[in-house]
Protein backbone atom coordinates (compact mmCIF):
# COMPACT_ATOMS: atom_id res chain seq x y z
CA UNK A 1 0.00 0.00 0.00
CA UNK A 2 2.08 3.02 -1.32
CA UNK A 3 1.63 6.49 -0.74
CA UNK A 4 2.49 9.50 -2.88
CA UNK A 5 2.11 13.02 -1.18
CA UNK A 6 3.11 16.25 -2.31
CA UNK A 7 3.49 19.39 -0.11
CA UNK A 8 3.77 23.08 -1.48
CA UNK A 9 5.83 21.70 -4.61
CA UNK A 10 6.72 24.65 -7.03
CA UNK A 11 8.94 24.27 -10.35
CA UNK A 12 10.50 26.68 -12.24
CA UNK A 13 12.08 26.74 -15.60
CA UNK A 14 14.44 29.32 -15.44
CA UNK A 15 11.74 32.47 -14.36
CA UNK A 16 8.94 30.79 -15.48
CA UNK A 17 6.60 29.29 -13.06
CA UNK A 18 5.78 25.37 -14.32
CA UNK A 19 4.12 23.91 -11.21
CA UNK A 20 3.61 26.56 -8.72
CA UNK A 21 2.37 25.28 -4.61
CA UNK A 22 1.11 22.03 -5.57
CA UNK A 23 -1.15 20.14 -2.90
CA UNK A 24 -2.31 16.41 -3.67
CA UNK A 25 -2.43 13.08 -2.34
CA UNK A 26 -2.77 9.70 -4.07
CA UNK A 27 -3.31 6.40 -2.32
CA UNK A 28 -4.15 2.84 -2.27
CA UNK A 29 -7.57 1.97 -3.91
CA UNK A 30 -7.47 5.46 -5.81
CA UNK A 31 -8.13 6.21 -9.34
CA UNK A 32 -7.06 9.85 -9.86
CA UNK A 33 -7.13 11.45 -13.20
CA UNK A 34 -4.99 14.54 -13.14
CA UNK A 35 -6.38 17.08 -15.68
CA UNK A 36 -5.93 20.37 -17.68
CA UNK A 37 -5.12 22.06 -21.00
CA UNK A 38 -1.51 21.54 -22.37
CA UNK A 39 0.97 23.48 -20.46
CA UNK A 40 -0.82 23.97 -17.67
CA UNK A 41 1.89 21.78 -15.54
CA UNK A 42 0.58 18.18 -15.91
CA UNK A 43 3.83 16.38 -16.35
CA UNK A 44 6.14 19.08 -14.45
CA UNK A 45 4.18 18.50 -11.52
CA UNK A 46 4.04 14.03 -12.07
CA UNK A 47 7.73 14.63 -12.90
CA UNK A 48 8.60 16.76 -9.77
CA UNK A 49 6.44 14.49 -7.72
CA UNK A 50 8.79 11.19 -8.30
CA UNK A 51 11.97 13.12 -7.91
CA UNK A 52 13.00 12.95 -11.64
CA UNK A 53 12.87 16.83 -12.20
CA UNK A 54 14.08 18.70 -9.49
CA UNK A 55 11.40 20.87 -7.43
CA UNK A 56 11.92 24.23 -6.73
CA UNK A 57 10.42 24.15 -3.50
CA UNK A 58 7.94 21.93 -1.54
CA UNK A 59 8.29 18.37 -1.16
CA UNK A 60 6.93 14.92 -2.33
CA UNK A 61 7.42 11.49 -0.52
CA UNK A 62 6.48 8.35 -0.56
CA UNK A 63 5.46 6.63 2.19
CA UNK A 64 7.09 9.26 4.24
CA UNK A 65 10.44 9.13 2.40
CA UNK A 66 11.65 12.02 0.59
CA UNK A 67 11.34 11.82 -3.36
CA UNK A 68 14.47 13.98 -3.88
CA UNK A 69 16.47 11.78 -1.65
CA UNK A 70 15.27 7.98 -2.70
CA UNK A 71 17.43 5.81 -4.80
CA UNK A 72 16.15 5.83 -8.39
CA UNK A 73 15.96 2.37 -7.47
CA UNK A 74 13.93 1.96 -4.25
CA UNK A 75 12.02 4.90 -5.76
CA UNK A 76 11.34 2.17 -9.22
CA UNK A 77 9.82 -0.65 -6.57
CA UNK A 78 7.40 1.33 -5.38
CA UNK A 79 5.92 3.64 -8.23
CA UNK A 80 5.40 2.93 -11.38
CA UNK A 81 6.09 5.76 -14.12
CA UNK A 82 4.96 5.51 -17.66
CA UNK A 83 6.37 8.64 -19.46
CA UNK A 84 4.66 10.92 -22.35
CA UNK A 85 6.97 9.46 -24.67
CA UNK A 86 7.39 6.07 -24.99
CA UNK A 87 10.23 5.60 -27.51
CA UNK A 88 11.69 2.16 -27.74
CA UNK A 89 15.21 2.06 -29.44
CA UNK A 90 15.50 -1.34 -30.70
CA UNK A 91 13.19 -4.23 -31.82
CA UNK A 92 13.26 -5.77 -28.65
CA UNK A 93 10.48 -8.56 -27.91
CA UNK A 94 7.71 -7.95 -25.96
CA UNK A 95 8.73 -10.54 -23.32
CA UNK A 96 12.09 -8.37 -22.81
CA UNK A 97 11.04 -4.97 -22.77
CA UNK A 98 8.41 -6.32 -20.02
CA UNK A 99 11.17 -8.05 -18.13
CA UNK A 100 12.40 -4.06 -18.04
CA UNK A 101 9.84 -3.70 -15.83
CA UNK A 102 11.91 -5.65 -13.26
CA UNK A 103 15.42 -3.43 -13.49
CA UNK A 104 14.85 -2.22 -10.04
CA UNK A 105 14.90 -5.65 -8.62
CA UNK A 106 18.61 -6.88 -10.39
CA UNK A 107 17.18 -8.31 -13.05
CA UNK A 108 17.51 -8.14 -16.96
CA UNK A 109 16.55 -9.50 -20.46
CA UNK A 110 17.32 -12.73 -20.51
CA UNK A 111 18.59 -12.54 -16.70
CA UNK A 112 15.38 -13.36 -14.67
CA UNK A 113 15.11 -14.75 -10.96
CA UNK A 114 12.09 -17.16 -10.46
CA UNK A 115 9.92 -14.00 -9.01
CA UNK A 116 10.80 -12.02 -11.96
CA UNK A 117 9.80 -14.46 -14.26
CA UNK A 118 6.81 -14.34 -12.42
CA UNK A 119 5.87 -11.29 -12.64
CA UNK A 120 6.69 -10.63 -16.23
CA UNK A 121 4.28 -13.45 -16.84
CA UNK A 122 1.50 -11.89 -14.57
CA UNK A 123 1.86 -8.95 -16.15
CA UNK A 124 1.73 -10.53 -20.05
CA UNK A 125 -1.59 -12.08 -18.61
CA UNK A 126 -3.22 -8.93 -17.31
CA UNK A 127 -2.31 -6.91 -20.10
CA UNK A 128 -3.76 -9.62 -22.68
CA UNK A 129 0.19 -9.99 -24.33
CA UNK A 130 0.38 -13.98 -23.63
CA UNK A 131 0.58 -14.62 -27.45
CA UNK A 132 2.40 -11.46 -28.12
CA UNK A 133 4.91 -12.29 -25.95
CA UNK A 134 7.81 -13.92 -28.69
CA UNK A 135 6.85 -11.04 -31.49
CA UNK A 136 9.39 -8.23 -31.55
CA UNK A 137 8.12 -4.51 -30.85
CA UNK A 138 8.28 -3.02 -34.04
CA UNK A 139 5.62 -5.48 -35.93
CA UNK A 140 3.07 -4.13 -33.67
CA UNK A 141 0.18 -1.69 -33.42
CA UNK A 142 -0.04 1.11 -31.33
CA UNK A 143 -2.72 -0.40 -29.45
CA UNK A 144 -0.68 -3.08 -28.78
CA UNK A 145 2.56 -0.99 -27.90
CA UNK A 146 0.35 0.51 -25.33
CA UNK A 147 -0.36 -2.66 -23.25
CA UNK A 148 3.61 -3.19 -24.16
CA UNK A 149 4.36 -0.23 -21.55
CA UNK A 150 1.55 -1.08 -19.36
CA UNK A 151 3.11 -4.59 -18.90
CA UNK A 152 6.43 -3.07 -18.13
CA UNK A 153 4.95 -0.81 -15.65
CA UNK A 154 2.68 -3.80 -14.07
CA UNK A 155 5.53 -6.17 -13.78
CA UNK A 156 7.82 -3.98 -11.32
CA UNK A 157 4.66 -4.86 -8.44
CA UNK A 158 4.94 -1.25 -7.26
CA UNK A 159 1.81 -0.13 -5.26
CA UNK A 160 1.53 3.03 -7.14
CA UNK A 161 1.29 3.99 -10.94
CA UNK A 162 2.09 7.49 -12.52
CA UNK A 163 1.21 7.69 -16.33
CA UNK A 164 1.35 10.28 -18.06
CA UNK A 165 -1.78 10.05 -21.45
CA UNK A 166 -1.68 6.60 -21.89
CA UNK A 167 -3.97 6.76 -24.22
CA UNK A 168 -2.88 9.06 -25.99
CA UNK A 169 -3.43 8.40 -29.85
CA UNK A 170 -5.14 5.52 -29.14
CA UNK A 171 -8.35 3.96 -31.19
CA UNK A 172 -11.57 4.62 -28.41
CA UNK A 173 -11.36 0.22 -28.23
CA UNK A 174 -7.77 0.16 -26.99
CA UNK A 175 -8.49 3.15 -24.39
CA UNK A 176 -10.87 1.25 -22.90
CA UNK A 177 -8.64 -1.80 -22.89
CA UNK A 178 -5.80 0.46 -20.75
CA UNK A 179 -8.47 1.96 -18.84
CA UNK A 180 -9.68 -1.51 -18.18
CA UNK A 181 -6.03 -2.49 -17.27
CA UNK A 182 -5.89 0.68 -14.65
CA UNK A 183 -9.35 0.21 -13.16
CA UNK A 184 -7.98 -3.82 -12.66
CA UNK A 185 -4.51 -2.80 -10.92
CA UNK A 186 -6.59 -0.11 -8.80
CA UNK A 187 -9.31 -3.06 -8.02
CA UNK A 188 -6.85 -5.02 -6.30
CA UNK A 189 -5.22 -2.30 -4.23
CA UNK A 190 -3.39 -0.16 -6.34
CA UNK A 191 -3.42 3.10 -6.62
CA UNK A 192 -3.23 5.45 -10.21
CA UNK A 193 -2.47 8.67 -10.87
CA UNK A 194 -3.05 9.50 -14.84
CA UNK A 195 -2.66 12.53 -16.81
CA UNK A 196 -5.65 12.20 -19.16
CA UNK A 197 -7.44 14.42 -21.85
CA UNK A 198 -10.42 12.90 -22.75
CA UNK A 199 -12.58 13.91 -20.05
CA UNK A 200 -15.35 11.74 -20.24
CA UNK A 201 -13.50 8.74 -20.27
CA UNK A 202 -11.70 10.03 -17.31
CA UNK A 203 -15.42 11.06 -15.56
CA UNK A 204 -16.35 7.15 -16.27
CA UNK A 205 -13.28 5.44 -14.91
CA UNK A 206 -11.81 7.75 -12.13
CA UNK A 207 -12.34 8.20 -8.10
CA UNK A 208 -11.39 11.08 -8.32
CA UNK A 209 -10.02 14.36 -10.44
CA UNK A 210 -7.41 16.67 -9.75
CA UNK A 211 -7.80 19.73 -11.67
CA UNK A 212 -4.85 21.90 -12.88
CA UNK A 213 -4.91 25.08 -14.65
CA UNK A 214 -1.93 28.15 -15.02
CA UNK A 215 0.85 26.03 -13.20
CA UNK A 216 -1.85 25.52 -10.02
CA UNK A 217 -3.98 22.83 -8.69
CA UNK A 218 -7.69 24.49 -8.69
CA UNK A 219 -9.54 21.66 -7.46
CA UNK A 220 -9.53 18.01 -6.14
CA UNK A 221 -12.36 15.94 -5.19
CA UNK A 222 -15.05 13.24 -6.08
CA UNK A 223 -15.87 13.26 -10.04
CA UNK A 224 -19.17 14.33 -9.05
CA UNK A 225 -18.62 17.36 -7.17
CA UNK A 226 -15.88 18.56 -9.38
CA UNK A 227 -16.86 18.00 -13.08
CA UNK A 228 -19.07 20.92 -13.70
CA UNK A 229 -20.00 23.11 -16.80
CA UNK A 230 -18.31 25.69 -15.15
CA UNK A 231 -15.17 24.12 -14.56
CA UNK A 232 -15.09 23.00 -17.88
CA UNK A 233 -15.60 26.75 -18.88
CA UNK A 234 -12.90 27.76 -16.51
CA UNK A 235 -10.42 25.35 -17.40
CA UNK A 236 -10.55 24.62 -21.25
CA UNK A 237 -12.54 27.36 -22.07
CA UNK A 238 -15.22 24.77 -23.77
CA UNK A 239 -19.05 24.97 -23.80
CA UNK A 240 -19.77 21.00 -21.92
CA UNK A 241 -23.44 19.31 -20.73
CA UNK A 242 -22.53 17.41 -17.49
CA UNK A 243 -24.99 15.02 -16.18
CA UNK A 244 -23.54 13.43 -13.12
CA UNK A 245 -20.64 11.67 -14.81
CA UNK A 246 -21.16 12.07 -18.13
CA UNK A 247 -20.12 15.23 -20.20
CA UNK A 248 -20.42 16.40 -23.53
CA UNK A 249 -18.47 19.00 -25.12
CA UNK A 250 -20.43 21.11 -27.28
CA UNK A 251 -17.59 23.55 -29.31
CA UNK A 252 -15.70 26.33 -27.95
CA UNK A 253 -16.74 28.75 -25.04
CA UNK B 1 17.33 -19.74 -28.79
CA UNK B 2 19.88 -22.47 -29.46
CA UNK B 3 21.54 -20.66 -32.16
CA UNK B 4 21.73 -17.27 -30.01
CA UNK B 5 23.58 -19.29 -27.21
CA UNK B 6 25.94 -20.42 -28.93
CA UNK B 7 26.48 -17.68 -30.44
CA UNK B 8 29.66 -16.55 -28.05
CA UNK B 9 30.88 -19.98 -27.89
CA UNK B 10 31.08 -20.06 -31.69
CA UNK B 11 32.68 -16.94 -32.13
CA UNK B 12 35.46 -17.70 -29.32
CA UNK B 13 36.56 -20.55 -31.57
CA UNK B 14 36.19 -18.68 -34.92
CA UNK B 15 38.81 -16.13 -33.05
CA UNK B 16 40.92 -18.99 -32.01
CA UNK B 17 40.99 -20.48 -35.79
CA UNK B 18 41.65 -17.34 -37.09
CA UNK B 19 44.76 -16.67 -34.51
CA UNK B 20 45.70 -19.87 -35.70
CA UNK B 21 45.28 -19.17 -39.35
CA UNK B 22 47.31 -16.26 -38.89
CA UNK B 23 50.32 -17.43 -37.34
CA UNK B 24 50.14 -20.35 -40.40
CA UNK B 25 49.69 -17.47 -43.17
CA UNK B 26 52.27 -15.13 -43.99
CA UNK B 27 55.03 -14.17 -46.65
CA UNK B 28 56.24 -17.56 -45.92
CA UNK B 29 53.60 -20.13 -45.40
CA UNK B 30 54.25 -22.37 -42.33
CA UNK B 31 53.14 -25.72 -42.14
CA UNK B 32 50.68 -26.65 -39.34
CA UNK B 33 52.91 -28.93 -37.39
CA UNK B 34 55.88 -26.29 -37.73
CA UNK B 35 53.30 -23.31 -36.37
CA UNK B 36 52.22 -26.16 -33.13
CA UNK B 37 55.64 -27.03 -32.26
CA UNK B 38 56.76 -23.37 -32.06
CA UNK B 39 53.57 -22.04 -30.31
CA UNK B 40 54.32 -24.53 -27.96
CA UNK B 41 57.99 -23.70 -27.26
CA UNK B 42 59.83 -26.46 -29.33
CA UNK B 43 60.98 -26.95 -32.64
CA UNK B 44 63.11 -24.89 -35.08
CA UNK B 45 64.35 -21.75 -33.35
CA UNK B 46 63.85 -19.15 -36.46
CA UNK B 47 60.48 -20.77 -36.36
CA UNK B 48 59.74 -19.85 -32.91
CA UNK B 49 61.03 -15.93 -33.60
CA UNK B 50 58.34 -15.83 -36.46
CA UNK B 51 55.47 -17.35 -34.30
CA UNK B 52 56.05 -15.57 -30.85
CA UNK B 53 57.63 -12.04 -32.24
CA UNK B 54 56.32 -11.66 -35.24
CA UNK B 55 53.18 -13.16 -36.32
CA UNK B 56 51.31 -13.84 -33.10
CA UNK B 57 51.55 -10.72 -31.25
CA UNK B 58 50.54 -9.23 -34.18
CA UNK B 59 47.24 -10.97 -34.74
CA UNK B 60 46.53 -10.61 -30.62
CA UNK B 61 47.03 -7.02 -31.38
CA UNK B 62 44.72 -6.92 -34.39
CA UNK B 63 41.96 -9.17 -31.95
CA UNK B 64 43.00 -6.64 -29.06
CA UNK B 65 42.04 -3.47 -31.37
CA UNK B 66 39.11 -5.16 -32.70
CA UNK B 67 37.71 -6.18 -29.32
CA UNK B 68 38.33 -2.95 -28.06
CA UNK B 69 36.35 -1.28 -30.64
CA UNK B 70 33.55 -4.01 -30.77
CA UNK B 71 32.64 -3.39 -27.19
CA UNK B 72 33.23 0.34 -27.15
CA UNK B 73 30.70 0.54 -30.21
CA UNK B 74 28.14 -1.50 -28.94
CA UNK B 75 28.17 -0.14 -25.38
CA UNK B 76 27.93 3.47 -27.29
CA UNK B 77 25.32 2.36 -29.40
CA UNK B 78 23.39 1.34 -26.49
CA UNK B 79 23.62 4.67 -24.41
CA UNK B 80 23.09 6.94 -27.41
CA UNK B 81 20.11 4.30 -28.51
CA UNK B 82 21.27 4.65 -32.37
CA UNK B 83 22.96 1.85 -34.50
CA UNK B 84 25.02 4.20 -36.02
CA UNK B 85 27.37 5.39 -32.85
CA UNK B 86 30.85 4.23 -32.97
CA UNK B 87 34.18 5.34 -31.55
CA UNK B 88 34.91 5.89 -35.86
CA UNK B 89 31.71 8.27 -36.85
CA UNK B 90 31.83 9.91 -33.44
CA UNK B 91 35.28 11.13 -34.01
CA UNK B 92 37.03 9.06 -30.66
CA UNK B 93 39.55 7.31 -32.58
CA UNK B 94 40.19 10.37 -34.41
CA UNK B 95 40.97 12.68 -31.26
CA UNK B 96 42.63 9.45 -29.50
CA UNK B 97 45.42 9.39 -32.22
CA UNK B 98 45.43 13.24 -32.26
CA UNK B 99 46.51 12.62 -28.74
CA UNK B 100 48.82 10.40 -29.59
CA UNK B 101 50.66 12.23 -32.05
CA UNK B 102 50.85 14.53 -30.38
CA UNK B 103 53.07 12.89 -27.71
CA UNK B 104 54.94 11.59 -30.23
CA UNK B 105 55.71 14.39 -32.68
CA UNK B 106 56.63 16.25 -29.43
CA UNK B 107 58.72 13.24 -28.25
CA UNK B 108 56.98 12.86 -24.95
CA UNK B 109 56.94 9.20 -25.74
CA UNK B 110 60.71 9.01 -24.48
CA UNK B 111 59.54 9.75 -21.09
CA UNK B 112 58.10 6.36 -20.76
CA UNK B 113 56.07 3.58 -22.32
CA UNK B 114 53.02 4.77 -20.88
CA UNK B 115 52.76 8.16 -22.18
CA UNK B 116 51.52 6.89 -25.90
CA UNK B 117 48.57 4.86 -24.25
CA UNK B 118 47.72 7.35 -21.95
CA UNK B 119 47.71 10.05 -24.48
CA UNK B 120 45.58 8.28 -26.86
CA UNK B 121 43.25 7.47 -24.02
CA UNK B 122 42.93 10.90 -22.70
CA UNK B 123 41.98 12.21 -26.43
CA UNK B 124 39.36 9.66 -26.74
CA UNK B 125 37.97 10.50 -23.09
CA UNK B 126 38.03 13.85 -24.34
CA UNK B 127 35.88 13.14 -27.54
CA UNK B 128 33.68 10.76 -25.65
CA UNK B 129 32.78 13.45 -22.85
CA UNK B 130 32.03 15.95 -25.18
CA UNK B 131 29.40 13.64 -27.10
CA UNK B 132 28.14 12.68 -24.02
CA UNK B 133 27.68 16.38 -23.31
CA UNK B 134 25.90 17.39 -26.15
CA UNK B 135 24.02 14.24 -25.53
CA UNK B 136 22.58 15.66 -22.25
CA UNK B 137 21.81 18.83 -24.15
CA UNK B 138 20.39 17.66 -27.34
CA UNK B 139 17.60 14.59 -27.63
CA UNK B 140 18.44 14.55 -31.46
CA UNK B 141 21.21 11.47 -32.77
CA UNK B 142 21.40 13.03 -35.53
CA UNK B 143 22.78 15.91 -33.73
CA UNK B 144 25.32 13.79 -31.95
CA UNK B 145 26.48 12.25 -34.97
CA UNK B 146 27.37 15.35 -36.51
CA UNK B 147 29.21 16.67 -33.21
CA UNK B 148 30.90 13.12 -33.81
CA UNK B 149 31.91 14.72 -37.60
CA UNK B 150 32.64 17.87 -36.10
CA UNK B 151 35.59 16.14 -33.68
CA UNK B 152 36.53 13.83 -36.49
CA UNK B 153 37.23 16.70 -39.08
CA UNK B 154 38.96 18.69 -36.37
CA UNK B 155 41.06 16.10 -35.03
CA UNK B 156 42.33 15.19 -38.82
CA UNK B 157 42.86 19.12 -39.50
CA UNK B 158 44.90 19.03 -36.37
CA UNK B 159 46.33 16.02 -37.60
CA UNK B 160 47.25 17.23 -40.78
CA UNK B 161 48.89 20.31 -39.25
CA UNK B 162 51.34 18.58 -37.45
CA UNK B 163 52.02 16.33 -40.59
CA UNK B 164 52.73 20.01 -42.09
CA UNK B 165 55.00 20.50 -39.72
CA UNK B 166 56.70 17.22 -39.67
CA UNK B 167 60.25 18.00 -39.18
CA UNK B 168 61.37 14.92 -40.51
CA UNK B 169 60.29 12.37 -43.53
CA UNK B 170 60.24 10.02 -40.92
CA UNK B 171 58.11 11.47 -38.17
CA UNK B 172 55.99 11.99 -41.51
CA UNK B 173 55.48 8.23 -41.98
CA UNK B 174 54.97 7.69 -38.21
CA UNK B 175 52.04 9.70 -38.13
CA UNK B 176 50.42 8.56 -41.44
CA UNK B 177 50.93 4.97 -39.90
CA UNK B 178 48.76 6.47 -36.50
CA UNK B 179 46.89 7.88 -39.27
CA UNK B 180 45.47 5.10 -41.44
CA UNK B 181 45.81 2.72 -38.55
CA UNK B 182 48.20 -0.83 -38.55
CA UNK B 183 49.17 -3.88 -36.50
CA UNK B 184 52.54 -4.43 -38.42
CA UNK B 185 55.69 -5.38 -36.26
CA UNK B 186 53.74 -5.09 -32.96
CA UNK B 187 55.23 -6.82 -30.26
CA UNK B 188 54.41 -8.80 -26.71
CA UNK B 189 55.74 -5.33 -25.04
CA UNK B 190 53.26 -2.83 -27.19
CA UNK B 191 50.46 -5.14 -26.56
CA UNK B 192 51.03 -5.24 -22.94
CA UNK B 193 50.96 -1.52 -22.42
CA UNK B 194 47.42 -1.12 -24.09
CA UNK B 195 45.51 -3.98 -22.74
CA UNK B 196 45.31 -2.93 -19.14
CA UNK B 197 43.48 -0.10 -20.59
CA UNK B 198 41.38 -2.23 -23.40
CA UNK B 199 40.55 -4.56 -20.27
CA UNK B 200 39.90 -1.91 -17.65
CA UNK B 201 37.59 -0.69 -19.97
CA UNK B 202 35.88 -3.30 -21.04
CA UNK B 203 35.13 -4.29 -17.33
CA UNK B 204 33.80 -0.64 -17.02
CA UNK B 205 31.59 -1.54 -19.96
CA UNK B 206 30.46 -5.46 -18.72
CA UNK B 207 30.09 -4.14 -15.01
CA UNK B 208 27.41 -1.21 -16.43
CA UNK B 209 25.68 -3.24 -19.36
CA UNK B 210 22.59 -3.08 -17.37
CA UNK B 211 21.71 0.09 -17.49
CA UNK B 212 21.88 -0.14 -21.22
CA UNK B 213 18.96 -2.34 -21.37
CA UNK B 214 17.03 -0.05 -19.78
CA UNK B 215 18.34 2.53 -22.06
CA UNK B 216 16.24 1.13 -24.81
CA UNK B 217 12.88 2.66 -23.45
CA UNK B 218 14.43 6.26 -23.51
CA UNK B 219 15.67 8.03 -21.19
CA UNK B 220 12.90 9.24 -19.27
CA UNK B 221 11.22 5.70 -19.35
CA UNK B 222 14.26 4.72 -17.98
CA UNK B 223 14.87 6.63 -14.68
CA UNK B 224 11.56 5.27 -14.30
CA UNK B 225 12.42 1.79 -14.10
CA UNK B 226 15.50 2.72 -11.35
CA UNK B 227 18.26 3.18 -13.84
CA UNK B 228 20.89 6.33 -12.41
CA UNK B 229 21.47 7.97 -15.58
CA UNK B 230 24.07 10.54 -14.54
CA UNK B 231 26.07 7.71 -13.23
CA UNK B 232 25.24 5.53 -16.83
CA UNK B 233 26.63 7.75 -18.47
CA UNK B 234 29.54 8.65 -17.22
CA UNK B 235 30.53 4.86 -16.97
CA UNK B 236 29.52 4.33 -20.81
CA UNK B 237 31.62 7.02 -21.39
CA UNK B 238 35.12 6.48 -19.07
CA UNK B 239 34.54 2.62 -20.54
CA UNK B 240 34.43 3.47 -23.71
CA UNK B 241 36.81 5.90 -24.04
CA UNK B 242 39.02 3.75 -21.70
CA UNK B 243 39.11 0.75 -24.37
CA UNK B 244 39.08 2.93 -27.69
CA UNK B 245 42.53 4.79 -26.10
CA UNK B 246 44.06 1.42 -25.57
CA UNK B 247 43.11 0.40 -29.14
CA UNK B 248 44.49 3.35 -30.79
CA UNK B 249 47.79 2.83 -28.63
CA UNK B 250 47.79 -0.47 -29.88
CA UNK B 251 46.88 0.30 -33.79
CA UNK B 252 46.35 3.82 -34.61
CA UNK B 253 42.77 4.58 -35.59
CA UNK B 254 40.61 2.06 -36.96
CA UNK B 255 36.70 3.09 -37.94
CA UNK B 256 33.92 1.29 -39.17
CA UNK B 257 34.24 -2.33 -36.94
CA UNK B 258 32.63 -0.82 -34.03
CA UNK B 259 29.55 -0.62 -36.24
CA UNK B 260 29.64 -3.28 -38.83
CA UNK B 261 30.27 -5.70 -35.69
CA UNK B 262 27.18 -4.76 -33.26
CA UNK B 263 25.20 -4.68 -36.12
CA UNK B 264 25.44 -8.14 -37.02
CA UNK B 265 25.13 -9.67 -33.72
CA UNK B 266 22.15 -7.71 -32.76
CA UNK B 267 19.18 -9.70 -34.46
CA UNK B 268 21.19 -13.10 -32.59
CA UNK B 269 21.06 -11.39 -28.74
CA UNK B 270 17.19 -10.66 -29.09
CA UNK B 271 18.81 -6.68 -29.89
CA UNK B 272 19.38 -6.04 -26.51
CA UNK B 273 22.36 -3.81 -25.86
CA UNK B 274 23.82 -5.30 -22.60
CA UNK B 275 23.88 -9.29 -24.57
CA UNK B 276 25.35 -7.97 -27.69
CA UNK B 277 28.55 -6.13 -25.54
CA UNK B 278 30.79 -9.53 -25.57
CA UNK B 279 29.81 -11.47 -28.84
CA UNK B 280 30.18 -7.83 -30.59
CA UNK B 281 33.75 -7.61 -28.93
CA UNK B 282 34.54 -10.90 -30.18
CA UNK B 283 33.22 -10.43 -33.75
CA UNK B 284 35.11 -7.16 -34.27
CA UNK B 285 38.30 -8.73 -32.96
CA UNK B 286 37.23 -11.61 -35.87
CA UNK B 287 36.93 -9.16 -38.44
CA UNK B 288 40.40 -7.52 -37.95
CA UNK B 289 42.53 -10.06 -37.76
CA UNK B 290 40.58 -11.66 -40.39
CA UNK B 291 41.26 -8.35 -42.31
CA UNK B 292 45.13 -8.32 -41.17
CA UNK B 293 45.65 -11.25 -42.74
CA UNK B 294 44.28 -10.47 -46.03
CA UNK B 295 46.15 -7.24 -45.09
CA UNK B 296 49.31 -9.14 -45.34
CA UNK B 297 48.97 -11.84 -48.09
CA UNK B 298 47.71 -9.79 -50.75
CA UNK B 299 50.35 -9.02 -53.04
CA UNK B 300 50.63 -5.37 -53.26
CA UNK B 301 54.04 -3.22 -53.31
CA UNK B 302 53.62 -1.63 -50.45
CA UNK B 303 51.35 -3.26 -47.29
CA UNK B 304 48.01 -2.25 -47.19
CA UNK B 305 47.12 -0.31 -43.91
CA UNK B 306 44.70 -2.67 -41.67
CA UNK B 307 42.39 1.05 -40.79
CA UNK B 308 42.22 1.03 -44.87
CA UNK B 309 40.81 -2.37 -45.19
CA UNK B 310 38.55 -1.40 -42.38
CA UNK B 311 37.44 1.25 -43.90
CA UNK B 312 37.19 0.10 -47.13
CA UNK B 313 34.52 -2.35 -45.83
CA UNK B 314 33.20 -0.64 -43.08
CA UNK B 315 32.24 2.69 -44.66
CA UNK B 316 29.59 0.95 -47.62
CA UNK B 317 28.49 -1.14 -44.80
CA UNK B 318 27.96 2.64 -42.91
CA UNK B 319 25.74 3.74 -45.69
CA UNK B 320 23.61 0.68 -45.98
CA UNK B 321 22.81 0.64 -42.40
CA UNK B 322 22.36 4.31 -42.35
CA UNK B 323 20.13 4.04 -45.40
CA UNK B 324 18.01 0.90 -44.37
CA UNK B 325 16.84 3.04 -41.41
CA UNK B 326 13.06 3.91 -40.76
CA UNK B 327 12.33 7.43 -40.07
CA UNK B 328 10.45 6.31 -37.15
CA UNK B 329 13.85 5.99 -34.62
CA UNK B 330 13.93 9.43 -34.67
Amino acid sequence: MTELVAEKLSVHAGKTALVAQADFRVGAGEFVALIGPNGAGKTSLLRASLGLEKANGGCASIDGDNCAELAPMQRARRVAYLPQQRPLAWPNTVRDVVALGRYAYGAAPGRLGNQDADAVERALMKCGLKELASRHTDTLSGGELARVHFARALASDAGLLVADEPVAALDPRHQFRIMDIIHQYVAAGGGALVVLHDISLAARYASRMIWMKDTRIICDGPVEDTLTAERMADVFGVRAKVNGRAVEIEGAA
Amino acid sequence: MTANRALTPALLVACIIAVFIACLLGSTPMPIDRVLLALFGSGDVSDQIVIWQIRLPRALAAFATGAALGISGAALQGLLRNPLAEPGVLGVSASASLFATFSLYYGLVALSPWVLPIAAMLGALAATALIALAAIKTRSVVTLILVGVGISAFAGAAMSLLMNLAPTPFTLSDMINWMLGSVANRSFRELGFAAPFILGGSAILLASRRGLSALTLGEEAASGIGLNLRNQRILTVLGAGIATGGSVALAGAIGFVGIVAPHIVRPFVGHDPARSLIPSALLAGLILVLADIGVRILPTVNELKLGVVAALIGAPAFIWIAMGRRAIHD
